[in-house]
């Protein structure tokens, strides 16, 4: 780390392969919708939509492997606080059937 | 002290380059988190009036466009990769590659402006804007079965669909506008090898832009086509 600059970047075929997958997932979550999944169809685009924003996190915004450990704390500590926004938001709002 | 063997881009608080990118890039990412829970509000009114209006928000985001939606998705994907390849040409310091991945970035950008400014004049056309001239009367229609919607519920819906789209797309014209900035700069070679933070900071911002478009995408136009 200390000898040379430390090159964050990978080589452009990589970004390019990463953009390809984003783009056949695109085109896997628009197909999905259209088939009838019942109470699934949510949940896999959500999850074709996390596996998407994983991977422009990780490697266009090059928090895997940032010489900054911290960063990735932060990043998580962000997703995290979102996630009980939403979590203790809809335990109130989803328990409200008795009224 | 040494001026001359001293990079001129290096501020004296930090101690070398790389701990002056490790602030700049911290600081960048604590900005980037009061954006997600920006956008997470949003996202957390639309799910919770997503449960109580499920009808109405299904029938609402059946009338979207979906190949235009997937047509942008697809536009700003290949901006953050336009984006990325920029940030590899600035650390190389090939100047004139930066500056015409910068210039293909707003030209994305702009593409996915003009495509949602269709998409917004549609809903002009049909009355589905919120407001005084606002009309609903597109019936659920599930298997040739009709249900009848509440246009107040769907004006709910469409407002949230303005509200975050909109908002997305004041995050758009500002990420073109920032875009622009740099690549002026960049043409006047203001970045060097040694220093272009904010290249890759400017970067982060459109990343997460693209971001919240990936979610946005399914959770508007997407999962209520079966509901």
């Amino acid at each position: 780390m200390a000898e040379h600059e430390e090159h964050t970047t990978h080589s452009q075929g990589f970004y390019l392969g990463i953009g390809i997958i984003l783009l056949v997932l695109t085109i896997t979550t628009a197909a999905v919708a259209f088939v009838n999944l019942g109470p699934f169809n949510p949940v896999v685009a959500l999850l074709i939509a996390t596996i998407k924003a994983t991977l422009v996190v990780l490697f266009f915004m090059h928090v895997k492997g940032a010489s900054e450990k911290l960063t990735g704390a932060v990043v998580v500590s962000g997703f995290f606080f979102l996630a009980i926004l939403i979590s203790l938001s809809l335990a109130d709002y989803l328990t409200r059937s008795w009224r | 002290m040494e001026h001359e063997a001293h990079n001129p881009a290096l501020l004296h608080h930090f101690a070398d380059a790389q701990q002056q990118k490790n602030a700049a890039s911290l600081g960048m990412w604590l900005f980037l988190v009061t954006e997600i829970m920006f956008f997470g509000g949003m996202f957390c009114a639309y799910l919770i009036y997503r449960l109580a209006h499920f009808n109405a928000f299904a029938a609402g985001s059946q009338q979207l466009n979906v190949w235009m939606g997937g047509i942008n998705t697809a536009v700003l994907i290949v901006s953050s990769v336009t984006v990325v390849l920029a940030v590899k040409a600035a650390e190389a310091g090939k100047r004139k590659m930066l500056v015409g991945y910068l210039v293909v970035t707003v030209l994305l950008g702009l593409t996915f402006l003009v495509i949602k400014g269709f998409e917004y004049s549609e809903k002009f056309e049909k009355h589905h804007v919120p407001g005084a001239t606002f009309n609903f009367t597109d019936k659920f229609d599930d298997n040739g079965k009709q249900i009848p919607v509440n246009p107040k519920e769907a004006e709910l819906f469409f407002s949230l669909y303005f509200a975050m789209t909109g908002m997305h797309a004041l995050h758009m014209v500002i990420g073109c506008g920032l875009f622009s900035v740099l690549a002026v700069l960049a043409w006047k070679g203001h970045y060097t090898p040694g220093y272009f933070t904010p290249i890759e900071n400017g970067g982060l911002y459109w990343h997460l832009v693209d971001i919240i478009w990936i979610y946005l995408f399914p959770l508007l136009y997407l999962i209520s086509r079966h509901s």
